[in-house]
This record gives C-alpha cells, sequence and structure tokens, in this order.
C-alpha cells in the first residue's frame, strides 16, 4: 500500500511537470512510459521514508479541509502584509518571544502550524521543542495582558490555526 | 484579453507594492527577527501575486488559443507557487533559529522565553 501510494504521488507530480509535451493527449507516448518507469523505480526506493506511520493523510475529508483553510490563510496573510507595511512605515514595534503550547501531536500538524504562523499576522517561529511539542514565537506586537499569566493562551497569538492543523494533519 | 492584461497589470502593481515594502522593511526594521517579519511575508505575499499575473496570462493563452505550450507555463508557475510557499516559511524558521542559537538577542524585546534553554 505504501509503494502504491508513493508511485502514484511520483507519477502525477511528474505528469504535472511535463503536461503539455505532445502527441497523446497532453502528453506524449514517451514521457508517460518514462514517468511510470521512474514512479516505479521511486515508490520501491522511498516508500519508508515519503510515509511515516500511517496513511491517515489518504483521508479526503483532510484535503477538503486543506483547501477550506486556505480561503482564511490567505485572508490572514493579507491582513499580515497590510500590517507589516504598517510597522514598517510607523516604525512602531514591540517585540518578545513568546512560549506557546498548541497541544499538537505529530510533526505534519506542528510543520502546518509553524508554516502558518510564519506568514500570518506579527508572528515567526522561532524554535520547537520536540519533546513537549511546544512553539518558541516571536511575536512582534506584544499584548501585555497575554504575558501575565505562565502556560501563555495562543488565542491572541495565532488565533484558530492550531484547531485547522489539528483538523487537518492531527 | 484586454481584460486579462488590465489583470495581470493589476496583480503585478500589487506584488511589486509588497515586494518593495519587504525590501524597506530589511532596512528599517533594528534586528534579524523584525526583519524577518519583513523579508517572509511581504515578498511571499508579493510573489504570489507575481507568479498569479503570469498565471492569468498562460491560462488565457492556453484557453483562447489552445497553445500546448502555454500550459506547461501556466502549471510550473502554480508548482512554483506551492514550492515558494513551503520553502519561504521554512527557511525563515531555519534562520530564526539559527540566529537565536548564536546568541543574537531579539532588539528591545519584552520577554524572551527562549532566553537561557538549554540547545538540545
Amino acid at each position: 500500500m505504501k509503494f502504491i501510494v508513493t508511485a502514484a504521488v511520483g507519477y502525477s507530480v511528474y505528469l504535472l511537470l511535463t503536461i503539455g509535451s505532445g502527441d497523446a493527449g497532453l502528453w506524449s507516448r514517451e514521457e508517460l512510459i518514462v514517468g511510470a518507469v521512474f514512479a516505479v523505480l521511486a515508490g520501491a526506493l522511498l516508500r519508508n521514508r515519503f510515509i511515516g506511520k500511517d496513511l491517515r493523510m489518504l483521508n479526503p475529508k483532510r484535503w477538503f479541509t486543506f483547501l477550506v483553510y486556505l480561503f482564511p490563510f490567505f485572508f490572514a496573510m493579507a491582513k499580515a502584509n497590510i500590517d507589516v507595511a504598517y510597522r514598517v512605515i510607523t516604525g512602531r514595534i514591540n517585540p518578545a518571544i513568546v512560549k506557546i503550547n498548541p497541544n499538537l501531536k505529530n510533526d505534519m500538524s506542528l510543520t502546518l502550524l509553524a508554516n502558518s504562523i510564519t506568514l500570518t499576522p506579527g508572528t515567526l517561529s522561532v524554535d520547537v521543542d520536540q519533546k513537549t511539542n511546544e512553539l518558541y514565537v516571536h511575536w512582534i506586537n506584544v499584548d501585555p495582558e497575554v504575558l501575565k499569566d505562565m502556560p501563555r493562551d495562543y488565542h491572541p497569538i495565532c488565533g484558530s490555526f492550531p484547531d485547522w492543523a489539528k483538523r487537518i494533519a492531527g | 484579453m484586454a481584460a486579462l492584461n488590465t489583470l495581470s497589470y493589476v496583480f503585478i502593481g500589487i506584488g511589486l507594492f509588497f515586494n518593495f515594502v519587504g525590501a524597506f522593511g530589511l532596512h528599517r526594521f533594528p534586528d534579524v527577527y523584525t526583519r524577518m517579519h519583513a523579508t517572509t511575508k511581504c515578498t511571499t505575499f508579493g510573489s504570489i501575486f507575481l507568479i498569479l499575473a503570469v498565471i492569468v496570462q498562460s491560462a488565457g493563452i492556453w484557453a483562447m488559443g489552445g497553445d500546448l505550450r502555454q500550459s506547461i507555463m501556466c502549471i510550473h508557475s502554480i508548482l512554483a507557487l506551492v514550492a515558494l510557499l513551503v520553502t519561504n516559511a521554512t527557511g525563515a524558521h531555519a534562520m530564526a533559529r539559527a540566529a537565536h542559537r548564536s546568541g543574537e538577542k531579539p532588539a528591545r524585546a519584552v520577554v524572551d522565553d527562549l532566553e537561557g534553554k538549554k540547545n538540545d
């Protein structure tokens, strides 16, 4: 099963890259054959590296959630850029590095969250504690209310992104 | 075609503006972390719009003239967009982490939770 999934993903990427090459529909016959050969080879060599412990990412519900997630993500990204433009022009910053615990269990969701944090308003992921899955986030405009209690509330920092990450890859 | 051209120009304009803001922030902010804020967010967002302009142009020609070579341009631009979104954030994270490990303190920081934590 791991072999089939890896080969299928490899073949689709190859087909995407060679689209528009020729005579048999969108692809030329040679590209289709060479792609299949290399997909089988890649699947045989890389199946344990490409797929971790289980096949939960095959669930179409997760992919659908990911596609829905792109809309609030894009909106947050636009907001982040206007925010940075404002700070570039006025120079008003009040930075800090804060520790948050998003309660995520696996690497995939943590990666997704860290990347989202970096691209959304006012935050940049700096480090991760791999034992406790806690993130250290550089926050450009600190809210003093959040700094008072020690297990920090992550909602003012990264909004609902941890919940999205849990739904997509958790 | 005129509408497509206008749309492309608008996208290029937005993209150039945000890339400019990113470059400007690089000079204006005080330390490596805040500079990273400007360069990751703004250049990613700006480049998305520049790539969108390419996609609009090539997809328009592909749909109207059926020129297969334009489809290469369109699909490859989309793949470049995905690669950019993933690698830009990851690269920024790696740089920020390396900066903190080599002892770079965040300028004007109120709190630094990471300070004094032992490197593993």
